[in-house]
């Protein structure tokens, strides 16, 4: 899988919460496109990612 | 035979005919020469299709000229694009307000401003509001200012919490639309609804920006197809690390300008 350009091999599926969680990112905080596609929000639960993913987190810090 | 535009009236001018001269014969006074969008010396000849303005310190000209007057600084090609656009900008904060206004300035054509919140004195540190402006909606406060500014531009303002489900009514039409909120999870939430509401909207959002290390850590960097991000990723607002002016303002102007840049076809950062 890719995670922002660079290589990350997935092990095995798992959901787009999960994985975010592991990663540290707090998932109300992230903008997720999986393969060029924006993830709503209400889906990140029910997204299972694969290893032929690519993946795009961009997170946000406050401030305004 | 030559022909230009002078103060918005086309004119004929002599083949080697310089700007005062051509001043002298319409009868203006002109203490400033602005050749096509360009502060230019009196000296210099016309050419073919040049649009010149002629201008006279401290005099108030009529509305018709004031428009043409504020035009000349606008590069042509640029003016008659961005007159034409509509711009977003979701939160009038420290982002928002600024962008706000240099939009404005840049004679963007329409603005659709939305914030639910007033006014407040903690505001003034880095937000474009004055005084007067205190328990008023930052909606309102903002609309005074443009009107001021610039009166040729339409503005149209929604006193509302912009939530996911209305991101898509309220900026849908949008050629591009500025995410200025200050809380990170609204700014995930906007930033992922209007992409999936409207994937073809260009979107700028900020993330970054608060303290006072170095201006030149805020950059502008193109994460999705269509969505942009401003700011140095990782200085959020706490205790002991505030939003100040400086930064807060150069965050909004990569913002402004990223818009800028979208709006004349632009997609490199």
């Amino acid at each position: 899988m890719k995670l922002n350009g660079e290589n990350r091999p997935l092990e095995e599926p798992v959901s787009l919460l999960a994985y975010l969680t592991a990663l540290g990112c707090d998932p109300g905080k992230v903008a997720v496109e999986q393969n060029g596609q924006i993830v709503p929000k209400a889906q990140f639960a029910s997204v299972v990612l694969k290893d032929t993913d690519e993946l795009e987190v961009v997170s946000f810090v406050g401030g305004g | 035979m030559l022909r230009v535009m002078v103060n918005g009236k086309g004119e004929e001018a002599s083949e080697g005919e310089t700007l005062s001269s051509l001043a002298k014969r319409l009868s203006i006074a002109a203490d400033v020469y602005i050749r096509n969008g360009f502060a230019v010396d009196g000296t210099l000849s016309l050419r073919e299709g040049d649009q010149i303005t002629l201008i006279e310190r401290g005099k108030m000209p009529d509305k018709a000229q004031l428009e043409h007057m504020m035009t000349a600084r606008h590069t042509p090609f640029v003016h008659e694009r961005v007159k034409k656009a509509t711009v977003g900008i979701a939160g009038l904060g420290g982002l928002g307000s600024n962008i706000a206004v240099m939009l404005a300035r840049t004679g963007v054509g329409k603005l659709i401003l939305a914030d639910f919140d007033l006014v407040e004195p903690s505001n003034l540190n880095r937000q474009s509001y004055f005084i007067r402006h205190l328990g008023r909606p930052k909606t309102e406060a903002l609309k005074e200012q443009i009107e001021e500014i610039n009166p040729y531009v339409s503005v149209e303002i929604h006193t509302v919490r912009v939530e996911e489900s209305d991101a898509v009514t309220l900026f849908g039409g949008c050629d591009v639309v500025c995410e200025a909120f200050d809380d990170p999870a609204s700014k995930a939430a906007l930033v992922s609804a209007l992409l999936e509401g409207r994937p073809s909207v260009k979107l700028v959002a900020a993330s970054g920006m608060a303290g006072f290390e170095s201006a030149n850590t805020i950059k502008t960097i193109r994460r999705f197809e269509n969505l942009y991000l401003c700011g140095d990723g990782t200085n959020e607002a706490k205790e002991g690390n505030g939003l100040m002016a400086p930064r807060v303002t150069v965050c909004a102007a990569h913002q402004a300008n990223m818009a800028l840049r979208l709006l004349l076809g632009i997609t490199e950062v």
